[in-house]
């Protein structure tokens, strides 16, 4: 496991004997428990922790109130009211499961930036990041059928708008568009089948999750020097890392225990501070809402969808030279979709030897750039296309696509890093230097 | 020069709200307080009791309430209504007939198990079930999400600054009459002015005048979206506590535990 | 130095203890919500009771509400039926039990099975005791209840006369609110 050494489990009653020799799930289980883990992680390395009882709490929370649910134009809206009203605990676990999603895509935001800052993403953890998107971009689909099923106007409307997404496509975009709808327009059918796969795709995700820690097992985890873990011999493992099980537990449990405290004063007190009041109001096909805004974890993807409009000039120019085929509205398609696929090449898109931002000093002032692009970005998703959020939008979708294409490619040849620690174990004693004087001056 | 200082002042104060209102500017939700506000916050059973007697006497005739039923009129944490005094209430309203020998539109005496009726038609108003959810008070600044975080969405006072709000004038427009209130966005609404100055008599002695009988049908209303606001808090006070107490002890055995290879132990 | 290791041994593992006790004891608390979402909603159990008005019902005629999901038989019985009941010795009943959630623990006879002591009023659950169909009214050698299904009599009382069925038909927890309506459960 992870071409780590390591001491590997052994069975030892008879029980434990004959169960290895026909399923070898204790072992398993056993040595990715206790995995050697670098002994510098630091808090952003608690992310993890939280976004798999993020999915374990929507699973179960889902399942639940898929009990009392019905997928039904006529009944879903009601049947949710039935859960807030009647249902025993019902309010609880409706509020635990809206403001749930909310915790899960900060979680990955939070987790998806500290991969980017200390280039988790580069070799040899390709894969881990690639199935890391592929499970994004699976949240992001849950989230958005999840959104539909209470059948409000944000609910419809929503779906209305990004079902219209692949109506954009060029040729084959109505035929695709009717065939998700199963009609055409938002309706009964559409609401049947998007409960049906809300309900499947967190099993496909909860799949990938296991590919993903596999992945990440296999190499052995990133720590904050990006320095590997040195693979000599056990000796010198030991020096580097420390057993999963107990440290790396313990500390993510008290790291959740914090992140619960918050999500649970969220959820009890301000249940309905993140969500939109017009979902409250029941879909109405003749009535559309003053403003349709999605979820805020969707906002940056939405400013960078309506920042590409036709007085764009790389728009009119694409649009020229397809020759009218791909229009300001694919493009802003393309570009939304096209934000986060570009993110799956930055294995090859960072030239720079060195792994972690840490020891990258001009990186740190992009990296960070990135960072506060992205919550402008919310803020103009969040706002209607007016006044200077175009502009504000262009310029951060711009600079979203610029970071990943031209400045990392570039600063990887340019830069000059600062020195990395030998090994880390240096990078941990640096922290915590040992304090053999001072305890015996004590006594 | 001052003259026309004066004068300048005298036109802003005179026509100050008007203007602002006719030039469709801000409009003004009014952050009341109420006594369900705040993690401690608590409906106050005889204002959700008077707030039910302006909805049934006032707003029943345009408005329905269909996701409430009758009988959480008697819950905990509502207004606490008496069984038969449920019962009796409920006879009131007359509901669709479900029974076997019915034709569709046959209506019957409301029972306890039944929710309030809908009601819909030309000239209606919207269900109120949900109202007070359905609305936010409080915006910004600039989309920062700011007033929400610490005066609430607001939805309460939303409803009750609209029922205040109305200043008198009205307006026709495409064939319909407009009326003026300071806290509807643009200006003008729909909705005649239901509330004036004693509208209803309240049994307790209680204010009636249109700034009481308008918060008291907003925290009613808010009860109505909301029924389970005050076990939401009580949980909630238990589920931070809980959640405290045992991150605590996660830090401190965190701390211990690592305080072998901190070097500390 | 030695002492203090001693101690700390033991503060150390009442921490770890105390920790993973709360823990579980958080967990505890999450997971009754789970179990209990399922138990009956509050619309359900506002249903557990019914009023039925039955100022309507003439004599020697029935009607039939549905309560807890399950038909309920509420006959008004004219005085042959009442006395065709009384005049049935308990030796000729399979089912000597009143099967009343009213007098629990009396026996089947007239008095015992009617809601009223004058005998004018019999609730029973329809639901054929067998295998659950819902017996005719009205039909049968015993001038009561047959059931089509498997061939079980019921008398004028409902009682078990003939026919597979073990036990004579439930009455439930039946009371009159006024002269026009009866409560049941």
């Amino acid at each position: 496991m992870a071409g780590i050494p390591h001491d590997h489990y052994e069975p030892k009653t008879g029980v434990e004997k004959w169960l290895h020799e026909r399923l070898p799930v204790v072992s398993i289980l056993y040595d990715t428990l206790m995995i050697p883990t670098p002994k510098n992680l630091n808090w952003m390395w608690i992310w993890g922790i939280v976004l798999a009882f993020c999915l374990v709490l929507q699973i179960i929370t889902g399942i639940v109130l898929a009990m009392h649910y019905t997928p039904h134009v006529d009944m879903a809206f009601d049947s949710v009211e039935h859960i807030m009203r009647d249902v025993n605990g019902g309010w609880a676990l409706r509020y635990l499961h809206a403001n749930g999603a909310s915790l899960f895509f900060f979680a990955v935001y939070l987790h998806i930036f500290r991969g980017l800052y200390y280039g988790s993403y580069k070799a040899p953890r390709e894969i881990t990041w690639i199935v890391g998107m592929l499970i994004y971009l699976a949240m992001m689909a849950t989230g958005f059928l999840g959104y539909v099923l209470p059948w409000g106007q944000m609910s419809f409307w929503g779906a209305t708008v990004i079902t219209g997404f692949f109506g954009a496509i060029p040729g084959v975009g109505e035929v695709v568009q009717t065939w998700l709808l199963g009609g055409p327009a938002v309706d009964n059918a559409t609401l049947n089948r998007f409960f049906s796969l809300h309900y499947l795709l967190p099993f496909v995700l909860a799949a990938l999750v296991i590919i993903h820690i596999w992945a990440f097992h296999t190499t052995g985890n990133n720590n904050p020097s990006g320095v590997e873990v040195r693979r000599g011999s056990k000796d010198e493992v030991k020096k580097d890392t420390l057993p999963f099980w107990p440290y790396f537990v313990v500390k993510d449990l008290f790291a959740l225990g914090v992140v619960l405290t918050i999500f649970f004063a969220i959820t009890y007190f301000m249940p309905n501070y993140l969500g939109h009041p017009d979902n409250y109001v029941e879909a109405n096909p003749l009535v559309t809402p003053a403003h349709i805004v999605p979820e805020w974890y969707y906002l940056p993807f939405y400013a960078i969808l309506r920042a590409f409009t036709a007085d764009v000039w790389a728009v009119m120019l694409v649009e020229f030279v397809t020759g009218g085929i791909v229009d300001a509205k694919f493009f802003g398609v393309v570009a939304m979709f096209g934000a986060i696929v570009v993110m799956v090449f930055i294995p090859w898109l960072d030239t720079s030897r060195v792994r972690s931002g840490k020891y990258r000093p001009s990186f740190k002032w992009w990296f960070w750039l990135l960072a506060l692009d992205f919550v402008v970005l919310t803020w103009c998703g969040s706002q209607p296309a007016e006044g200077m959020v175009p502009v504000i939008s262009l310029i951060g979708a711009s600079y979203w696509f610029g970071y990943f294409l031209i400045i990392l490619p570039l600063l990887g040849v340019l830069e000059k890093p600062l020195p990395v620690p030998a090994t880390i174990e240096e990078d941990f004693d640096a922290h915590y230097p040992p304090k053999d004087a001072s305890a015996s001056a004590a006594e | 020069m001052i003259k026309q200082s004066i004068l300048a002042a005298l036109v802003a104060f005179g026509l100050g709200s008007g203007a602002a209102l006719a030039a469709g500017g801000e409009s003004h939700v009014e952050d009341y307080v109420f006594s369900f506000e705040g993690p401690f916050g608590k409906y106050d059973p005889m204002q959700l009791q008077r707030g039910l007697q302006v909805y049934t006497e006032v707003c029943s005739a345009c408005h329905g309430l269909r996701q409430v039923a009758f009988r959480t009129l008697g819950d905990h944490g509502g207004p606490q209504m008496e069984a038969d005094q449920v019962k009796a209430f409920a006879k009131l309203f007359e509901v669709a007939d479900d029974g076997d020998d019915a034709e569709p539109g046959d209506t019957r005496e409301g029972k306890v198990a039944d929710k309030f009726p809908t009601v819909s038609g030309d000239g209606m108003g919207p269900d109120l079930s949900l109202m007070a959810k359905a609305r936010a008070g409080f915006h910004g600044p600039a989309g920062t999400g700011l007033a929400q975080l610490f005066k609430g969405m607001g939805g309460p006072e939303y409803i009750a600054s609209i029922l205040a709000g109305y200043t008198g004038h009205e307006k026709e427009e495409a064939g319909a009459t407009l009326y003026e209130n300071t806290a509807f966005p643009g200006g003008w609404i729909g909705m005649p002015p239901p509330l004036e100055d004693d509208s209803v008599e309240y049994r307790d002695g209680h204010s009636a005048d249109v700034h009481h009988t308008s918060q008291d049908v907003a925290a009613f209303l808010m009860w109505a979206a909301e029924p389970k606001l005050v076990a939401r808090k009580q949980t909630g006070f238990l589920a931070v506590s809980m959640m405290i107490l045992l991150t605590s002890l996660l830090y401190l055995s965190n701390k211990k535990l690592w305080a072998g290879p901190k070097r500390k132990a | 130095m030695s002492h203090a290791e001693d101690n700390a041994g033991t503060r150390r593992d009442f921490l770890y203890v105390a920790t993973a006790a709360t823990g579980a004891v958080a967990g505890g608390a999450a997971v009754w919500p789970l179990v209990n979402q399922m138990n009956p909603s509050a619309d359900v159990r506002a249903l557990a009771s019914v009023e039925v008005d039955i100022s309507d019902v003439a004599v020697g005629t029935q009607i039939t509400v549905k309560w807890r999901g399950k038909p309920v038989f509420i006959r008004r019985r004219s005085a042959d039926e009442i006395e065709a009941a009384r005049a049935v010795s308990l030796d000729d009943l399979p089912d000597t039990a009143s099967e009343n959630q009213n007098k629990p623990g009396t026996d089947a006879s007239d008095v015992n099975r009617s809601v009223d002591d004058a005998g004018e009023w019999l609730v029973m659950i329809g639901v054929c005791t067998h295998l659950g169909c819902v017996p005719l009214g009205d039909a049968g050698d015993f001038g009561g209840w047959f059931c089509p299904c498997h061939g079980s009599h019921y008398d004028t009382a409902g009682r078990i006369r003939k026919g597979p069925a073990p036990r004579n038909l439930d009455i439930p927890l039946t009371t009159f609110i006024d002269a026009n309506t009866i409560k049941l459960g």
